[in-house]
């Protein structure tokens, strides 16, 4: 009996709680902005949120893509298809490793700290004083720093699959001696503009919306103490990195199954 | 002289009223904040809200600035129903009241300058040079002009206070909300502030409403005075009034008597038998 209780009651709250998630977001998106006041706020923002985070996008991808193109170089090697290492490694950037671990950096670096930044700006009060002050803080913070993260990680999705395709170059050609044009000829080849590459932008757009609303939501949802910022920090990148993989099982079955 | 009282009581229920609150009751999920509470905040007056911590004074202010719905009843700002107000409506009203908070909440990544232009950016189109001129008035009346570069992490409580005033005032509200502006202030700011209240009050012809437990800083300061304790007004009157008042719950609460109507301890089984069972609890929770 009690845990159907406990069963019932966890139910509730997780209903509850999208509910609250899906008035957030429509309560905060559905305006139209004042674009004198408005672009500056956003401008803020993808500093914050897209710039601050190029530099571990930038890195991750140039090694992520070093160490693709040393493990199918010996690979490939056997079987004398190392002219084939330019597209493996453009294609498996491209359609999986690009949206997905640019998506899981970016929750643990910018969807952090923006559920941290509004859990503080809640706890201090500032949110309540926003409001008080007839500024709706939903339109105010809420808005600008999810259409920030809508722009920013698709942007960054890019660098990274463009970054690790330089860094496999730095391996697969300058290192091991793969033939450059080769290299690129046959990677030219074998993306496909509509199949590939689109639907990694397609991905990459699915995971901004997931991860920064998951994180401007658990920071405007927390309990407003220290405890409850900590818990709604880790509560962002835990449920948005589930959701990333998730959604990319999905999304890869959708589009590549036939 | 008691002629004198009545006169004068009545001249004050003739001022014209600016919050009046009728029959309001609420609950945070089963616990009963506010039973079926009445209480009217003239217009140009200082009026003090007093209880003991916890007992719903900041959810009080909330209740007034629409952030918070009662369960049933009225209440009133100049004439409009809060709870009833559409969100468009709510926010044009917000624009007349303004509240300071307990902690200040000033924008931690802004100047102070910038915290206190922050209102008149959001809500008017003037031009920067009348922006600095207000932004520089409001801080000269709290004696914070010479700090305008600096951030609120760089501010002491009592400066970050002054500050978040300045800010509170700046689109020259009608009414104004302080929650604990007393709390955690030393002497010589809690003077500053006890005068900057009044001050502001009377010059700007401001209607405040203070919250506070802090007794003799609201009996210096308050034109008239609620006490609240167990979800009801128990007591009000002008701090002349408060003073000479029987009731033992209000002169628990003035003179600050730790036991008396309102127990010290929270509702418990008597201490020896504790003492005695205490073993037999730690068990159980073990257990
Ligand atoms: N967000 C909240 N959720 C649930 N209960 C709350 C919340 N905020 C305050 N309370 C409770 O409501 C009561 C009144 O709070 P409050 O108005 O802050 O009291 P005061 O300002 O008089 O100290 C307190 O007992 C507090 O525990
Ligand atoms: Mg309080």
């Amino acid at each position: 009996m009690k845990q159907v209780y406990f069963l019932g009651r966890k139910a509730i709250a997780i209903i509850s709680g999208i509910g609250r998630a899906l008035i957030l977001l429509i309560s905060a998106l559905a305006h139209v902005p004042n674009p004198k006041k408005g672009f500056p706020l956003l401008l803020n923002q993808l500093y914050a949120v897209g710039v601050l985070s190029l530099v571990i996008i930038i890195v991750s991808g140039t090694f992520i893509g070093m160490v693709l193109a040393l493990q199918g170089y010996t690979i490939l090697v056997g079987y004398g298809a190392e002219a084939s290492l330019g597209p493996m490694v453009a294609l498996s950037l491209i359609r999986e490793l690009g949206p997905v671990i640019a998506a899981l950096l970016f929750a643990g670096r910018a969807g952090s700290a923006l559920t941290a930044e509004i859990g503080l700006m809640k706890a201090t009060e500032q949110l309540s004083s926003l409001e008080m002050m007839a500024v709706d803080p939903l339109r105010r913070i809420i808005a600008p720093r999810f259409w920030a993260g809508l722009i920013s990680l698709p942007l960054l999705t890019a660098m990274f699959s463009a970054v690790g395709i330089l860094g496999a170059h730095l391996v697969g050609v300058d290192w091991l001696g793969v033939d450059s044009g080769t290299f690129w000829s046959v990677m030219q080849g074998q993306v496909d503009f509509e199949k590939d590459i689109v639907n990694s932008i397609i991905k990459s757009i699915v995971f901004a919306f997931v991860i920064t609303w998951i994180a401007v939501f658990k920071g405007y949802d927390c309990d407003p103490t220290s405890e409850g910022i900590s818990k709604a920090t880790t509560a962002t990148v835990v449920q948005s990195s589930l959701w990333v993989l998730s959604l990319d099982f999905i999304l890869t079955a959708l589009m590549f199954s036939n | 002289m008691h002629l004198l009282l009545k006169r004068g009581l009545q001249n004050y229920n003739m001022s014209e009223i600016l919050v009046d609150i009728r029959n309001m009751t609420f609950k945070r999920e089963e616990r009963v904040i506010y039973n079926d509470i009445s209480l009217s905040i003239p217009k140009g007056k200082v009026t003090a809200i007093m209880g003991p911590s916890g007992i719903g004074k900041t959810t009080l202010l909330r209740l007034i600035g629409g952030q918070l719905k009662p369960e049933s009843g009225n209440i009133f700002f100049d004439g409009k129903d809060i709870p009833r107000l559409s969100r468009n409506a709510l926010y044009e009203t917000r624009k007349r009241m303004s509240m300071l908070f307990q902690s200040g909440a000033l924008f931690s990544e802004m100047s102070v300058y910038d915290n206190i232009a922050f209102p008149i950016r959001e809500h008017t189109n003037l031009p920067e040079n009348l922006i600095e001129k207000m932004v520089l008035m409001k801080l000269e009346a709290v004696g914070l002009r010479g700090a305008r570069g600096l951030r609120p992490s760089e501010l002491s409580g009592g400066m970050a206070r002054r500050a978040a005033l300045a800010r509170s005032i700046a689109l020259d509200p009608e009414l104004i909300l302080y929650d604990e502006p007393f709390a955690g202030q030393d002497p010589i700011s809690m003077g500053v502030i006890v005068r900057l209240i009044r001050s502001l009050n009377d010059a700007l012809g401001l209607t405040s409403v203070v919250v506070s437990h802090d007794v003799p800083e609201v009996m210096g300061i308050a034109d008239y005075i609620y006490i609240i304790a167990e979800q009801k007004i128990i007591g009000q009157g002008t701090p002349e009034q408060i003073a000479e008042q029987t009731s033992p719950l209000v002169r628990q609460f003035v003179n600050g008597e730790s036991d008396g109507p309102v127990p010290f301890h929270y509702k418990a089984a008597p201490y020896r038998e504790e003492l005695i069972r205490k073993t037999v609890f730690t068990n159980n929770r073990r257990g």
